[in-house]
């Protein structure tokens, strides 16, 4: 081994650390090339991580489309000419931007540059070593030259001492080469490939995954099949048309909310009671899951997101028929359940329609009207307005469930009901029946394949770094010198010091007698 | 009541850690003033935190106990490092009687997160006092420890209450703990990469000069952050993946670029451009010493930033 390659291994610069020049050889190929290094050089790859880092930034400043549509849809009504410039930035949607993806997919194209020839290099380096020892061992710091009356019995001694202490060992005429710390580069390149694998296994679970959300109310359920969610989105290659044909039914909710003075009424447990078909005709079986604990079936989980209320009304018509008995799912609007909703019903003649909102504590306040003092359902309330006319149902257009398009109604009163109280409309349109409530909640089916692979990359990626980071790579030798013999050693990494190696060689190979001197 | 008599006991433990940290600061600032010229002679023996073979200390051509009287500011530094334990001590009882008062993991909310964060910069400056002569760091350690102790006890304080459901998971334990310890970590290595920063090429004369002589040398700054920051990166990661965990089974993903999680990425990719940045030319030292503080920076401005300025996922502030 040359003294050059010795030096590269002494210094804590990286080997790929290399100073990249201007562009050589002839025309465009020479032109790619320089590029390629530029590319793949290790300077590039750290600004490229840093801008990754500052490219994050904005995606926590603008509201994200995936995380909170509803701040981006008012952000767009209240500032349109604002909204139009982030949406040509892509700043609604930084992570699945171009230039946000431009940058990672740059990073990791410079990576892989970056490990495989140094993968290379390393897999040589291993087969090669450790070499014979240097011209200038005893130059080396803390080399150290101990006095023997046989140099040879100091090299036969240091090379078992050093097997046994399970260096990598190579003997040559007159010297002993040992060296230590490999795992410290595998560690390195497992760290590194680990992470591609975290990116992969994202993206394959990107591609093959899919997730739908659906809102149940209490004693109804869903089954799943891409007609019965409310949203769903499935990656390019999910197998949409083969969902596993589970339903879920929701037999009860329970919220338990906070009494006591601290943090009044946030939520201190939900629990949802299920019952669950793997396949249709299957007997159902009883499950509970909630928050922290997921229902998995088949391959799929369930999760719970969001719960509400929806409070049950019975309509009936001017001659006393029942026309809609149902609960209908209303929004909670703040954290004590204000919840506002829409009741349609089409069945009427005229058509009637109500406007909303559920108070589980209900009170008037003299300044802002019907408002809920507490999450809990402790004195149900429901305001309503009455329309009539036509409910637009007709012309075929999808109409949203907790709207009233009141452009063909007539508003014929307000009332606040209580549980069990009836509200005459007037002029004989019929009667309503605030009849109680149902709990409902939302919940998210999903599956990821790509989850527990990224978790194993992850996994790799954190031993690979550790040992990246803590093992220490180092080698000595040990020469036969005039009286005696030289021992020597490097080590890389910061600053790093053999004086802990070459003294426990010392220390090994001196006579007894000596030995025993040192200690006194 | 005896809940009530834990909640008095647990402020009374706090305010007292506060004002022992007080004497502390004093005490520290007092052996930074005396310390002039001091550094360049007693450097105690540099050991690696988790030090391999444990073989003894070599001893150098001084022998330390001569030079314990000779060198100025060692006495008024190890009343600092005396009360540092003290004050550590009592806050420690204040963070576990919070924790039987609320019956809990006393990590529910910022007042309850910044109490054990101090505690935790207080526990790696005083584990690495044991292991070396850190007293030079106290001055400008302990006045960020009673910085977040003071905003705790005035702006962040709620009363103990129970978790809500999402935060009721053995994951809490893991999650939150790890990213403390961490935050102590950064701190720590982030003070000690500032001071490399006035270190550092300082002028002849000058204010740099003058603290350049009661500081260790740049070499050994450098050394000291990045030893405790290439130990506590592969922690943080840890932390941020069992968040990802926990996020799963909470919130039905793993990863939705939360403000919290945005900020916790991009202090891992600091803190990973640091670690690169000390093997590229051009890099080392200053540039290198700077990212160590911006990683610092982020971390702190994902936990007061974006608990207070930003809606998201993890609102738990209780503020």
């Amino acid at each position: 081994m040359t003294a050059e390659t010795e030096l590269a291994f002494s210094t804590h610069a990286d080997p790929l650390d290399r100073q990249v020049g201007a562009p050589s050889g002839p025309g465009v190929r020479g032109w790619l090339r320089w590029l390629w290094a530029r590319l793949t050089s290790m300077r590039t790859a750290l600004i490229l991580l840093l801008l990754l880092g500052v490219a994050a930034i904005p995606g926590s400043l603008v509201p994200q489309r995936t995380s909170d549509p509803i701040a981006v849809a008012s952000l767009i009504r209240d500032n349109p000419g604002l909204a139009a410039w982030y949406e040509r930035l892509g700043l609604f949607d930084v992570y699945g931007s171009v230039w946000f993806s431009a940058i990672y997919l740059l990073l990791f194209v410079s990576l892989v540059g970056c490990l495989v020839p140094r993968a290379r290099q390393h897999w040589r380096m291993w087969r090669r070593s450790p070499g014979p020892p240097p011209a200038n061992l005893a130059r080396l710091p803390s080399a150290q030259l101990i006095e023997l009356d046989e140099g040879a019995i100091g090299i036969d001694r240091s090379a078992e001492l050093l097997r046994r202490q399970r260096w990598r060992v190579r003997t040559g005429d007159g010297w002993v080469a040992a060296e230590k710390g490999f795992l410290r580069e595998n560690g390195n390149q497992i760290f590194h490939f680990a992470l591609l694998g975290v990116l992969a296994a994202v993206g394959v679970g990107a591609l093959t995954g899919w997730q739908g959300n659906v809102v149940i109310t209490e004693g109804s359920g869903f089954s799943n099949t891409l007609t019965q969610y409310d949203t769903f989105t499935g990656g390019r290659f999910a197998d949409v048309d083969g969902l596993p044909p589970f339903s879920v039914r929701l037999t009860d909710f329970a919220v338990e909310f906070e009494r006591g003075e601290a943090q009044r009424g946030a939520p201190r447990e939900f629990r949802a009671d299920v019952e669950v078909s793997e396949s249709p005709g299957a007997t159902p079986q009883r499950r509970t899951f909630g928050v922290n604990d997921p229902l998995s079936l088949d391959g799929a989980k369930v999760f719970l997101i969001g719960h509400g209320y929806a409070p049950r009304v019975v309509v009936r018509d001017g001659s006393g028929g029942v026309v809609f008995d149902d609960s209908v799912v209303f929004l909670p609007q703040d954290a004590n359940f204000t919840s506002s909703g829409v009741v349609k019903v089409p069945d009427a003649d005229p058509q009637l329609g109500f406007r909303g909102l559920f108070l589980p504590t209900a009170t008037i306040d003299a300044e802002t009207g019907p408002t809920s003092l507490f999450p809990a359902p402790d004195a149900p309330g429901l305001f309503m307005s009455a329309f009539i006319g036509d409910l637009g149902l007709d012309s075929g257009e999808p109409q949203n469930v907790y709207r009233l398009d009141d452009s063909r109604l007539e508003q014929i009163g307000l009332k606040g009901l209580q549980v069990g109280q009836t509200w005459q409309l007037p002029d004989g349109a019929g009667s309503v029946e605030f009849v109680g409530f149902d709990r409902w909640i939302s919940v998210k089916v999903a599956r990821d394949l790509g989850g527990p692979w990224a978790l194993g990359f992850v996994v790799l990626a954190i031993a690979g770094l550790s040992l990246s980071l803590f093992v220490r790579r180092r080698r000595v030798w040990v020469a036969a010198a005039d009286g005696g013999v030289t021992v020597g050693g490097i080590a890389r990494g910061d600053h790093e010091s053999m004086a802990d190696d070459i003294a426990m060689i010392a220390d090994g190979i001196q006579p007894q007698a000596a030995r025993e001197e040192s200690r006194r | 009541m005896e809940s009530q008599g834990l909640a008095e006991l647990s402020n009374a433990l706090v305010y007292s850690a506060m004002f022992v940290l007080v004497l502390a600061m004093f005490a520290f600032a007092a052996s930074f003033a005396g310390r002039r010229g001091a550094a360049q002679v007693v450097e105690l023996p540099d050991r690696v935190p988790a030090a391999v073979g444990g073989g003894p200390v070599a001893a150098g051509p001084e022998q330390p106990s001569s030079v314990d009287e000779e060198e100025p500011g060692r006495r008024s530094g190890n009343i600092g490092l005396a009360l540092s334990w003290l004050a550590f001590a009592l806050l420690f009882g204040g963070v576990v009687a919070r924790g039987l008062w609320a019956e809990r993991v006393p990590w529910g909310n910022m007042y309850e997160f910044s109490l054990t964060s101090a505690l935790a910069v207080l526990g790696v400056f005083l584990g690495f006092s044991t292991r070396r002569d850190v007293r030079w760091l106290g001055v400008f350690l302990i006045p960020l420890v009673l910085l977040t102790l003071g905003l705790a006890v005035t702006v962040l304080y709620t009363e103990a209450a129970q978790l809500v459901p999402a935060l009721q998971s053995y994951w809490l334990v893991i999650h939150v703990s790890t990213a403390i310890v961490c935050g102590g970590a950064f701190t720590f290595a982030g003070v000690v990469a500032a001071l490399y920063l006035v270190v550092a090429g300082a002028p002849e004369d000058g204010w740099r000069a003058r603290w350049a002589q009661r500081l260790p040398s740049a070499e050994r700054l450098d050394r000291l952050s990045y030893r405790t920051i290439a130990f506590t990166f592969p922690l943080w990661t840890f932390a941020v993946v069992a968040g990802a965990i926990w996020a799963e089974s909470a919130w039905g993903r793993y990863w939705g670029w939360d403000p919290k999680e945005t900020w916790a990425f991009i202090t891992w990719v600091v803190y990973a451009g640091y670690l690169h940045a000390r093997s590229t030319a051009g890099w080392r030292g200053r540039r290198a010493a700077w990212l160590a503080v911006a990683g610092l920076a982020v971390y702190w401005f994902n936990y007061f930033g974006v608990n207070l300025l930003f809606s998201g996922l993890h609102s738990y502030s209780g503020v």
